[in-house]
């Protein structure tokens, strides 16, 4: 059996770094069940005993107000069964700041485990001109003291055989910092809790819940038994005879422990005298000056976005070269049938759609990696909590939103840094409506056929640049209203305390940006990734069944076979349409030219469009039967299950203007958005390979019509389609990754409840006023 | 004359009374070392206006205006 060691400190201690370095980036990471709280658990590597390491979240305190507080305390006691009893404790505390570090030590010792104290950033602190006598404090505490530099890996081997002997050497002292009178009502409340049946809490607990008005303990630990008022009651009395006595709960508990911390430290520990204005001081003035400090931030984040947005682009294109490349040799090794389908439109475009974000996530993270460990993250937050706390959510919600707008995924798993369970939900839960890149596809598309591009004021194309401007818009207020209803609706209650450090800016450490960047994206593909995976395959399924593709597949087969064989034609065919397009193209641009070129060029054109005709009837049997298979395709999936669907959904959607082509479109872009651009070209009948700047793609959708001839579409069902598509949920892979987030599938379904919901209605609305205009 | 730590002028310091009230905010308030008797300095705003920024026990802290309201202060 390895022994199991929590690993627990302040925010901003490194503790992530610690964790690293002494498990080497080998971690389990998965959730505590029930709550939203990450479980990390990692082997110390090259201790003699096996050790297993459990990284609690980083906290000011042991306090908790909350279930996902709770959990620490839980692991900490031995009380959460799928951890079980931890054998030692190692505290991390940021040495350049001792005295607000002891409140968390105090309570840690006061656990009575067997505890390492360790003092991280030691030679920060150093060099600020601290001076902290590691033996004589080690003597006073009564356990082991060890310095570290995590960021440079210094003190690690110290601080591996300090854990080894932690156990060993025993519990230290309890610190005992309260008064005696506080000590008695303890023990009172513990004979009260034994006679209430509850004989099994151990004295922490007992304190705990004498401190903390209106905790864990106080209100949920005993909800539901009939003897959670009684319990309730006794705490209250007690808290009365305590403030009588002069010890008013809670403010007892930090005048207890502070003097304690400043007892502790008063001769082992000196900090420099005057805190002389440092650099990261000077620095700051700057990033938080009114102004400069406004439109540092703004560029900052102007190039964070730019860099999730573009830069990942071309990764993201080779992730896409790489999936048809896959595709295409899968389909070279087996013939047209049912296990290909599956294999390359189901198995292959199901790792294809999670590994298409990684660079996105990798870019984003790298960024937030580099901005906290320099602790520009938390000034970030300060710029801009008050704009966020008008919609209840407070300034750390910002870079994950504004990183929505390249991709909803990096953003959500971004939310981590909110500590507060509440705001964290409601960014998680806006986040999606942010105008990601997956939704310029179906913007482009139907702005470019329905909106004007003639000038307005002057300018061309202003009305299309306005339109996509509108639906950028339209997902920040949706957002933020959104936000605004949840707080005051399902994640209502006491605003939460924005009390924040603000950390010593430093350099970034490239190994903990590289392990951080590297955590995130393993967290991705193995815990999300599969279920994006498993959305894939269950969409192909519903597109591919019941409908019989014998024929399709055997039209599918000739046309093969009979590319092979015409290869040479059909790229002399390739070459001679280029050159017509180019031969076009300098007629038209050079109108002026004399008569003898433009003599010549007809010429050259009569050519090359005979020998176009002579090989376009040479290759119609081909032609002919690529035809065929993309009207068999498209009617096997209006025979499909998802296809039935859409039909039976027509009434529905007919009031947004929509015909059950789009209806089926949209059902099946339900793995992704953009999708519903390709399969409205599979539905239109011109095969997989249609982009929103298709031409074919144009006028299907140009000419489209209902049985009454009218056409289906026009600029209200463009903009309905565009509303509806800015505002819902159709992305699987957003869903999956909310519901590894939060660790309960109550909100990828509320999620998306509410924003097809709310797509719907503001599509109807948009559809129904537009006609009327 | 007791006043609330969101008027301590930027750069002045003051010695805390006491932080009103038992719930969340006053908890962590406390916890944070906003403790009577510990002294405390302004480092001013926010660009924005809000939240405001302390010296406090060596270390920078921030809270919202309304949070600052809580702690009482004499300068």
């Amino acid at each position: 059996m390895p022994l199991t060691v929590a690993i627990i400190g302040n925010p901003n201690t490194g503790k992530s770094t610690l964790f690293n370095a002494l498990t080497g980036l080998q971690a389990r990471v998965g959730n505590f069940p029930g709550v939203t709280v990450e479980k990390k658990i990692g082997r110390i590597k090259g201790t003699a005993e096996p050790i297993d390491l459990v990284d609690l979240p980083g906290t000011y305190s042991l306090s908790p107000r909350s279930l996902d507080e709770m959990v620490s305390v839980n692991v900490l006691l031995g009380r959460q069964t799928d951890v079980g009893k931890v054998d030692a404790v190692v505290c991390i505390l940021d040495a350049s700041n001792l005295e607000r570090n002891f409140y968390l030590a105090c309570q840690v010792l006061d656990l009575g485990l067997p505890t390492v104290i360790v003092l991280n950033m030691f030679d920060v602190a150093t060099t600020r001109g601290a001076k902290i006598d590691i033996s004589a404090l080690s003597r006073k505490l009564g356990v082991q003291v060890v310095a570290t530099s995590a960021h440079r890996k210094e003190g690690l081997d110290a601080l591996k055989s300090a854990i080894a002997a932690a156990v060993p050497n025993g519990p230290g002292p309890r610190p005992h910092p309260f008064p005696e009178a506080f000590y008695a009502e303890c023990h009172q409340l513990a004979s009260k809790l034994a006679e209430l049946g509850r004989s099994d809490a151990p004295s922490f607990l007992v304190e705990r819940a004498l401190l903390d008005v209106g905790g864990y303990l106080e209100t949920e630990w005993l909800a539901g038994s009939d003897v959670a008022e009684r319990w309730k009651t006794a705490l209250i009395e007690a808290r009365a005879r305590l403030k009588e006595a002069g010890c008013r709960v809670p403010a007892v508990e930090a005048k207890a422990r502070y003097a304690w911390a400043k007892q502790t430290l008063a001769d082992v520990a000196t900090a420099p005298a005057a805190r002389a204005e440092t650099l990261s001081d000077r620095v700051d003035r700057v990033l938080t000056h009114r102004f400069a400090g406004l439109l540092i931030f703004a560029v900052l984040m102007v190039v964070v976005f730019q860099a999730i947005f573009s830069w990942a682009q071309p990764l993201m294109d080779l992730c896409g070269a790489g999936q048809s490349a896959v595709s295409g040799f899968v389909a070279s090794l087996i013939s047209p049938g049912t296990l290909r389908s599956l294999l390359t439109d189901g198995v292959v475009a199901g790792v294809g759609g999670v590994l298409v974000f990684l660079p996105q996530i990798g870019m984003l993270f790298l960024f937030i990696a580099l901005l906290e460990d320099c602790g520009y993250l938390a000034r970030a937050a300060f710029l801009m909590d008050k704009v966020m706390s008008k919609f209840g959510l407070n300034g750390k919600s910002f870079v994950p939103l504004m990183t929505s707008h390249a991709c909803a995924i990096p953003g959500i798993m971004a939310t981590r840094v909110i500590e507060d369970r509440n705001a964290r939900l409601a960014t998680i839960l806006v986040a999606p409506l942010m105008s990601c890149s997956a939704r310029l596809p179906v913007y482009t598309l139907f702005i470019s056929l329905f909106v004007s591009d003639a000038p307005l004021l002057g300018l061309r194309g202003a009305r299309q640049g306005l339109t996509l401007f509108a639906m950028y818009a339209l997902g920040i207020i949706a957002a933020a209203l959104v936000a605004a209803v949840l707080r005051k609706t399902i994640f209502h209650g006491e605003t939460p305390p924005f009390v924040m450090e603000l950390p010593a800016y430093k350099w970034p450490s490239p190994w903990i940006v590289a392990s951080r960047v590297w955590d995130r994206m393993m967290a991705f593909v193995t815990r999300a990734g599969t279920l994006i995976f498993a959305a894939a395959i269950v969409v192909w399924a519903g597109s591919f069944f019941p409908g019989d593709h014998s024929q399709e597949f055997e039209k599918q087969r000739f046309v093969e076979q009979t590319d092979v064989a015409q290869a040479d034609p059909l790229k002399h065919r390739a070459m001679l349409e280029e050159a017509l397009a180019k031969l076009n193209g300098r007629i038209a641009a050079q109108a002026s030219a004399n008569e003898l070129e433009r003599a010549e060029w007809q010429q050259k054109l009569a050519i090359t469009e005979g020998g176009l005709a002579e090989l376009n009837a040479a290759l119609k049997p081909l032609d002919d039967a690529r035809a065929e298979v993309n009207h068999l395709r498209a009617s096997l999936v209006e025979q499909s299950f998802l296809g039935h669907l859409g039909h039976l959904i027509e009434p529905v959607v007919k009031p947004l203007g929509w015909d059950w082509k789009i209806g089926v479109g949209t059902l099946l872009s339900f793995p992704a958005r953009e999708l519903v651009v390709t399969n409205l070209g599979i539905i239109y009948g011109l095969g997989q390979d249609v982009d929103e700047s298709n031409q074919q793609l144009w006028s299907a959708i140009r000419e489209a019509k209902w049985p009454d001839g009218r056409p289906v579409y026009g600029v209200p069902v463009a903009l309905s389609i565009m509303v509806f598509f800015s505002l819902c949920a159709q992305c699987a892979a957003t869903l999956m990754t909310i519901r590894r987030e939060t660790n309960s599938w109550r909100w990828p379904i509320v999620t998306f409840s509410y924003m097809t919901l709310l797509a719907y209605f503001a599509a109807l609305v948009t559809y129904q006023v537009a006609i009327r205009l | 004359m007791p006043q609330t730590l969101d008027k301590l002028p930027e750069g002045q310091a003051a010695t805390i009374l006491d932080v009103e009230g038992d719930d969340a905010v006053a908890t962590r308030l406390l916890e944070m070392g906003l403790t009577d008797g510990q002294s405390i300095r302004s480092l001013g705003a926010a660009p924005l206006g809000d939240p405001l920024e302390f010296e406090v026990r060596g270390y920078r802290l921030s809270l919202r205006i309304v949070e600052a309201r809580r702690v009482l202060i004499r300068s």
